[in-house]
């Protein structure tokens, strides 16, 4: 084994050579795979990340549900109640009005009444007079009759 | 493999032909100026491929949808990475490429083992060419030159992340302590040595080993009709167990490299 130009030129050739491969295969290739690794990584997160905000979106979605059923039956509760309120206020209305009209009915047949009694007293009293002035005729001072008939009558 | 030199009938003798395969086709002087042009051709030839595939892919690759290529690609990148991540401290931008440069390129390199003993050489026969050996990993050169490349890269990082005192002191004081100094300087210095030349040589023996076996079992069928059968089963054999071989001592190669610099890299412990 002696050192010879065969053995430069081998040498000469593996520093060509590794260099060359470092430029062009090494370099590209480790950086490509770095990048595909950090790829593949950032997609995987990026998918965990939307699962869980799936999720959180699920749960956002529950509580939304669950609140507007609470409001609902709030509202469903309010409009109950109302009702019966609304109800019971008509209820009460109509048995104060009904009353009012009970007694302004009773009045007025009491006037009524009264108004008939005066007309009747006072056509008895015609009526008495006539007859008692045709059955005593002319003698019988139909003024001074009259206040005594007319007491008689009050009396009725 | 049918094709072998020996089956001709007035061919050389299995000895002529052992040494006839593993004599590179090498130009000059015999002392500094020798090219193997059969090692430089291959090896260069497979760097082109490499080149190739890398620039190609490096250009066509996506992030969404990898296909093909790119995933054989992105296995081999992702793997070697992570040896660098389990064995390597800190980080190093050159650690990596040189990894995987060493990887495929070995790998390649031995791979040329796989292709029949005498397929390429008798190609060349036929185009004049009378020497070649295929494997460049075969070579001394070659593994040297990696080992050696490595070597340089170990003082380098020694220096730069121990300082120059600390690279000293790690011959000096390692491994026991100050009262045996010179012991420390020749226990440290073959272990320094050791790692370039063990580096080398481990690749290089295995790959010549079993190129060597290769043409052992190639002989067979030379030497008679009979041999045929054992030399069919023991290739096959030989072959699958080669891919093992081929891969593991890329794979070592590379897990060394990063072994030894990390090494380079680790802050020198006080004793």
């Amino acid at each position: 084994m002696s050192i010879t130009a065969t053995l430069i030129g081998q040498m000469i050739t593996f520093a060509i050579l590794v260099w060359f491969i470092g430029k062009y295969l090494w370099g590209p290739m480790t950086q490509m795979m770095d990048d595909r690794k950090k790829r593949i990584a950032d997609g995987l997160a990026a998918a965990e990340r939307g699962v869980h905000e799936q999720e959180l979106a699920e749960q956002r979605a529950a509580e939304h549900i669950k609140e507007a059923k609470e409001q609902a039956a709030g509202i469903l509760a309010q409009a109950q109640k109302r009702g019966a309120e609304i109800i019971d206020e008509a209820k009460i209305d109509a048995k104060t009005e009904g009353e009012r009209l009970i007694t302004a009915a009773n009045a007025e047949i009491e006037q009524e009444v009264n108004r008939a009694k005066e007309s009747l007293r006072a056509q008895v009293v015609d009526i008495t007079i006539a007859a008692a002035s045709k059955i005593v005729k002319k003698e019988i001072d139909a003024k001074a009759h009259g206040d005594l008939l007319k007491d008689v009558v009050g009396q009725l | 493999m049918s094709s072998s030199v020996a089956n001709e009938a007035n061919g050389p003798t299995a000895v002529e032909y052992i040494q006839h395969h593993l004599h590179n086709n090498s130009i000059g002087d015999g002392g500094f100026w020798v090219l193997n042009l059969d090692t430089l051709f291959y090896s260069w030839l497979l760097a082109g491929i490499l080149m190739y595939i890398a620039y190609t892919m490096g250009k066509r690759m996506t992030a969404d949808t990898p296909s093909g290529g790119q995933n054989v690609l992105e296995a081999i990148v992702e793997f070697v990475q992570q040896q660098i991540k389990d064995i390597f401290p800190g980080s190093n931008p050159l650690i990596g490429p040189l990894a995987l440069t060493i990887f495929m390129w070995v790998f390649l390199m031995n791979a040329m083992d796989m292709l029949p003993v005498d397929l390429l050489p008798s190609i060349g026969q036929l185009l004049g060419i009378h020497y070649m050996k295929v494997v460049p990993t075969t070579d001394l050169s070659t593994t040297f030159a990696l080992a050696l490349s490595v070597f340089a890269l170990i003082i380098y990082y020694n220096i730069k992340i121990k300082g120059p005192m600390g690279y000293l002191k790690m011959f000096l004081f390692h491994p026991f302590g100050k009262y045996l100094i010179p012991v420390n300087i020749v226990m440290t210095t073959i272990e320094e040595v050791a790692k370039p030349i063990s580096l080398g040589l481990r690749l290089f023996g295995n790959m010549f080993a079993g190129e060597l076996i290769f043409m052992l079992i190639a002989l067979l069928g030379g030497a008679s009709l009979f041999g045929l059968v054992p030399q069919i089963a023991l290739g096959t054999v030989w072959a699958i167990f080669h891919i093992l071989v081929i891969s593991l001592q890329a794979f070592i190669f590379m897990l060394l490299t990063i072994v030894y610099l990390g090494m380079a890299h680790q802050e020198i412990d006080e004793h």
